[in-house]
């Protein structure tokens, strides 16, 4: 992939605190992409609020930013430094988000800072679950029958076992599962309290089922590279952050795994990452 | 049951047996694909070969028979760091193919990429000296000059499906089911012939596909020929041991790779578009290119030739699989393009 010439200067947004579902490889992506964008002599700036990161030690970015991160402290970077670009792709959910944030607040219009890695599109389509599963659907590919909560007085006719998603909330947090009216009752107000925009996705229950992960990059001449497999040795139901896991999988007949790789494939080009990588996890009953 | 695998340079081996009994010669070759190991024993490429998996464990999702790629195992003798039972390795015991199991295979796969694939020899039980193993080790023909399609080929033409908007031949030099299954599914009725089958015989067909096969590509002059004698009749599209054939009647030379392109995730350039394929690939032997024109694909490994087009000759080729089975599906396509082709054109 050629150098961009028609930008100067790039804005990393860090994953801040280590919790489950963004961990340390945060951490090391974030210092990866600012070593490779400084060798190619771009000006970089960092903004993290944990300043236990390596990205956060001196050498890696030319400034580095010790902010909440949230729109007014990201904002403030943002006016000061006035970069070209935000790079939102290497700080996890919480990176993501906030570029959401920054979109819709108007900022980067008005200061001119091109997303890069993935468009607001892009980011919307893989962080907003209706999106996400319409955009999976386009692919083929089947999602647990679903429905949007935004009260607990829409949950008639809900098939149980279920388990709750409230939206925007990094690693589930917030989310269960429920196997009587009352659990799916208790779980709804929870999720919908802990999430931001008081919402939350009530889906069909595929606990037990098999779990596997790709890793998946994209550039933007559309090459789509598989960097492994990932299996879990837990089934659905267990938390990837509390699975054992395995690389590569070793369970699966070529076949079976080739339906993984080209479905992995194709929810990459469907959502739209431009560039970097994606962790894609499939539910497959045996 | 102890066992060893004796290399022509001298080194040695141990594991444990768990296949069929008794010895096996061959070319020791190595295999990158994680997933496949059905599918790899019995694909007619490995005849003659004896095949070391990468692959930490070998035998986790048993066997199914439509798996296999072929009517028999090809693959020699397998060497797996861990094979795991008891499917899989009652099927080598059915079916005579030689296991070993326990084999450092990390050093034994950096030995072979280091000094290059070459002979050898495994040999189950204890009655034998590695000294006694290596010399007939050294006794045993090279992989380079020997002509191995006509072992592997059917001996009668049939029909693999006779009904399709195009009639397509094969010409099989150790062809895989897969790639038979994929010209069918693609809306090709499929006819396959033997190896030694004459211009006149296939060029009455829509298109003829020349198949992969094992084997040194250069002493196939009577292949090469009738290849010769094809082109321009009808449209034609060679894979792997077919594009090599493509390509020598074409006037390209071949020659041996160090230790070969196997397993199932080699990176390939399409040189007209700029978009890389991850492919299948299992081949010993490259084609030499003078001619770059003519060359649509190269390997982003080492640069050899991966793909050929010559319009005027409607004939084009890829020396890495299509067909997957095992391996990615980047480059299917390539079959289904070709059927769509000669559609057009029928």
């Amino acid at each position: 992939m050629p150098r961009r010439t028609d930008i100067h200067s790039i804005c990393l947004i860090g994953s801040g605190p280590i919790v489950i579902g963004q961990a340390a490889e945060f951490d090391y992506a974030g210092c990866q992409a600012l070593k490779v964008l400084r060798e190619d002599g771009y000006r970089t700036i960092v903004v993290n609020s944990n300043p236990a990161t390596i990205m956060t030690d001196p050498g890696f970015a030319d400034r580095t930013y010790l902010e909440p991160l949230d729109l007014e402290g990201v904002s403030s970077v943002l006016r000061r430094e006035r970069p070209d670009a935000l790079l939102p792709t290497m700080g996890g959910g919480t990176a993501l988000n906030l570029a959401r944030e920054l979109d819709g607040s108007g900022i980067l219009d008005e200061l001119g800072i091109e997303l890069i890695g993935a468009n607001i599109d892009a980011i919307n389509r893989a962080e907003d679950r209706e999106l996400f599963k319409h955009t999976v659907e386009g692919c083929g590919l089947k999602v647990p029958t679903s429905r949007i909560v935004t009260s607990v007085d829409d949950l008639v006719g809900v098939s149980l076992p279920a388990v709750v998603r409230p939206a925007f909330t990094l690693g589930g947090h917030g989310g269960g599962f429920a196997d009587t009216p009352e659990q799916l009752r208790n779980q709804v107000e929870r999720g919908l309290s802990e999430s931001p925009i008081s919402q939350v996705l009530v889906e069909e229950s595929v606990r037990g089922w098999d779990e596997f992960e790709l890793e998946v990059v994209r550039d933007t001449s559309d090459n789509v590279v598989i960097v492994c497999s990932i299996e879990n040795l837990d089934p659905m139901g267990v938390h990837t952050g509390d699975s054992v896991t395995v690389a590569p999988q070793m369970t699966l007949p070529d076949e079976a795994y080739q339906e993984l790789r080209n479905a992995a494939i194709a929810v990459i080009r469907a959502v739209g990452v431009d560039t970097g990588g994606s962790n894609i996890q499939f539910a497959r009953d045996r | 049951m102890s066992a060893m695998l004796v290399l022509e340079d001298g080194a040695t081996f141990s594991g444990t047996s768990v296949g069929a009994a008794g010895f096996a010669f061959g070319e020791a070759v190595f295999t990158t694909s994680m997933s496949g190991y059905q599918e790899v024993a019995t694909d007619p490429s490995f005849e003659g070969q004896l095949v070391c998996f990468t692959a930490p464990m070998v035998g986790n999702y048993g066997v199914a028979t439509e798996r296999s790629e072929s009517r028999r195992p090809h693959a020699r003798a397998v060497l797996m760091r861990e094979a795991r039972g008891p499917q899989w390795t009652d099927w080598l015991h059915e079916h005579g193919v030689v296991g070993l199991t326990g084999v450092d295979t990390r050093s034994l796969v950096l030995h072979l990429r280091d000094q290059g694939s070459m002979r050898a020899a495994v040999v189950t039980g204890d009655e034998d000296s590695p000294d006694e193993v290596l010399a007939a080790v050294r006794e045993q023909p090279a992989m380079a000059g020997a002509a191995l399609v006509a072992g592997v080929s059917t001996k009668e033409q049939y029909t693999f499906a006779a009904d399709g908007a195009v009639r397509v031949a094969v010409v099989d030099y150790g062809c895989k089911r897969s790639i038979l299954r994929r010209l069918a599914a693609n809306g090709a009725a499929v006819d396959v012939f033997p190896h030694d089958v004459d211009a006149d015989t296939v060029a009455t067909y829509d298109g003829v596909l020349l198949s992969p096969g094992p084997g040194d590509p250069a002493p196939l002059t009577a292949e090469a020929t009738v290849v010769q004698e094809l082109l321009g009749r009808t449209p034609v599209l060679g894979v792997c041991l077919g594009h090599q054939l493509l390509a020598v009647a074409t006037g390209h030379g071949t020659f041996k790779l160090p230790f070969g392109h196997r397993g199932a995730n080699h990176p390939v350039l399409d040189r007209r578009t700029n978009k890389v394929l991850v492919t299948s690939q299992n081949h010993g032997f490259a084609v030499a290119a003078d001619d770059h024109r003519s060359v649509t694909h190269s390997s982003l490994y080492d640069d050899t030739v991966e793909g050929l087009d010559y319009p005027d000759l409607r004939a084009r080729s890829a020396q890495f699989h299509p067909e997957a089975s095992p391996g990615p599906h980047d480059a299917a396509s390539i079959i289904g393009d070709w059927v769509e082709g000669l559609k057009a054109v029928a």
